[in-house]
């Protein structure tokens, strides 16, 4: 089988494309596959993809302030992470929680958690942390008229408090 | 254990046993966890690469499963060495690229792998004969308890475990399920199914993982969300799709049995005579033609030739596999040669 791009060589690479329902097979040679894979790289890369996503709906000065943010921990700027479609460190996602929150909604249709965790995470000092950070983020809704959201982590603080009563 | 040990050592997961084997190849469970403290593998220096190598190895070498497990160096190995352990499922191809500070720990089972400083610093996976999810889950839970007391992952409670890339955050698992569908390809019906699946928020992917083409018909089908379902819940949604299409591809087989028969026979002989008579065959007809014998073995129409023999033949065909048994390097052109003087020696002792 002879590729399917150039004509001349034979074909050893084999390609599925799916486009909307439609399913495209590609024989290639290892040449024009090579050219094809970093020409698909450019438009779908994941980390474009990210990046387009964790884009902001529309430019203001707010967009200045994010993409310079810095996270003190590791160095990485908002404006990397929008490049390379990765997070530095796992202080990164206290740093750009305003905007990792809606981003990770958008991916997982959900930002909170509610899988196992590790035996050490459920020691006081870093439930402490969550919630002040929930009661932060509560009081963030109510000024955002977000009341779905809000009645969320009233539950939620509601919830961890008792929690931690019993303790 | 050296590399070479491995050569001789059938995987846990292609031994073609448990659960629905007869579709059902095989079931993974992969978690992605980070270090609190150290910045994620592409962004991390050297020195901090190198402090993660060894926490997380000297941590795993108190964990029991783990315990005789065997740590693979990738700065060490050769690019055979590396595809071959690919070609195993053992490692990610994207773990074969830049090496520094990379490495793979496989256990003598070969049914655990962890990958270190991959995307993220521990990538833990659990491989399973068969559609066993929640026995793969259960096993990695523990493992993943044990190194949780002996390592400070990178945790938050309300995003659950950190991640370098936010599509794996929250619980940090993927499973996924090896599936081989040829009577739903047969039938023309599996664009039909492939399209549910993408609209339920799995993924598919071919037989060697992420970036591979789906081929001989297998399909690997895992989920893409990670965040916002526990863990338990994930396993049961996959589980029930996996259901879903194991009963179609089981009533397409039935409808093929008795309204298409001879055709079928016709198809699965053929390819049997071809790999056992071929003195020049690629990789990938070799998937395809397997992947008809494997049919014939599974609706009983090939009755001297085992589920577990097909599979491991799927694996030792590889490019990697065939340099590694004939210690030699060897051409593309070559490589068609050895692998039908293999599959013919394998099919032929029978």
């Amino acid at each position: 089988m002879l590729c399917d791009i150039c004509g001349k060589n034979q074909a050893t690479v084999h390609l599925t494309e799916i486009i909307d329902d439609q399913m495209n097979e590609l024989h290639l040679c290892e040449e024009c596959a090579r050219h094809k894979s970093a020409a698909m790289e450019q438009q779908f890369g994941l980390s474009d993809l990210l990046a387009g996503m964790a884009g902001f709906e529309k430019s203001s000065a707010k967009d200045e302030e994010a993409l310079t943010m810095k996270c003190p921990a590791c160095g990485l700027t908002y404006a990397d992470f929008k490049k390379v479609g990765r997070l530095g460190c796992g202080e990164c996602y206290n740093v750009f929680r305003k905007y990792l929150a809606p981003l990770l909604k958008r991916i997982h249709g959900s930002n909170q958690h509610i899988g196992k965790s590790p035996q050490k995470a459920g020691r006081v000092y870093k439930k402490k942390d969550g919630l002040a950070e929930l009661k932060s983020q509560l009081a963030k809704a109510i000024q955002d008229e977000a009341f779905e959201e809000a009645a969320r982590l009233r539950d939620r603080i509601k919830e961890m408090e008792t929690k931690k009563e019993k303790e | 254990m050296q590399i070479n040990d491995l050569i001789n050592h059938t995987s846990e997961w292609l031994k073609g046993t448990g659960p629905n084997s007869d579709v059902v190849i095989s079931s993974r469970i992969r978690l992605a966890r980070n270090l609190n403290k150290f910045p994620f593998p592409h962004w991390a220096s050297k020195a901090q690469l190198n402090q993660v190598l060894e926490k997380a190895s000297q941590a795993m070498a108190k964990v029991e499963p783990l315990k005789d497990a065997t740590l693979f160096i990738l700065a060490d190995l050769d690019s055979i060495d590396k595809q071959f352990l690919v070609e195993r499922h053992l490692m990610s191809i994207e773990h074969t690229q830049k090496t520094e500070q990379k490495a793979v720990l496989v256990n003598n089972e070969e049914n655990i792998a962890v990958m270190i400083n991959e995307e993220d610093h521990l990538r833990i996976q659990l491989m399973q004969s068969g559609f066993n999810l929640f026995e793969a889950w259960e096993i990695i839970n523990g493992i993943d308890d044990a190194l949780a007391k002996l390592l400070d992952y990178a945790y938050l409670d309300d995003f659950g475990y950190l991640t370098a890339c936010p599509t794996n955050t929250g619980t940090g698992m993927r499973g996924s399920v090896m599936l081989h569908l040829p009577a739903l390809v047969m039938s023309r019906q599996i664009e039909r199914v492939l399209a549910a699946i993408a609209k339920l928020s799995f993924t598919t992917r071919g037989l060697f993982g992420e970036g591979t083409k789906a081929s001989g018909n297998f399909f690997q089908i895992s989920n893409q969300v990670s965040l916002g379902h526990s863990e338990n819940e994930i396993i049961e949604n996959i589980n029930g799709l996996i259901r879903q299409i194991i009963e179609q591809e089981i009533q397409a087989r039935e409808i093929m049995m008795s309204k298409s028969r001879e055709i079928l026979e016709d198809r699965i002989n053929r390819s049997l005579g071809i790999l056992k008579n071929a003195r020049i065959i690629t990789s990938q007809e070799t998937i395809e033609l397997l992947s008809m014998v494997r049919l014939g073995s599974d609706l009983g129409m090939i009755k001297d030739i085992d589920r577990r023999t097909i599979n491991e033949l799927f694996i030792i065909t590889q490019p990697a596999h065939l340099q590694k048994l004939e210690n030699v390097k060897l051409t593309s052109d070559q490589r068609d040669l050895k692998r039908a003087e293999l599959i013919r020696k394998k099919l032929n002792l029978l």
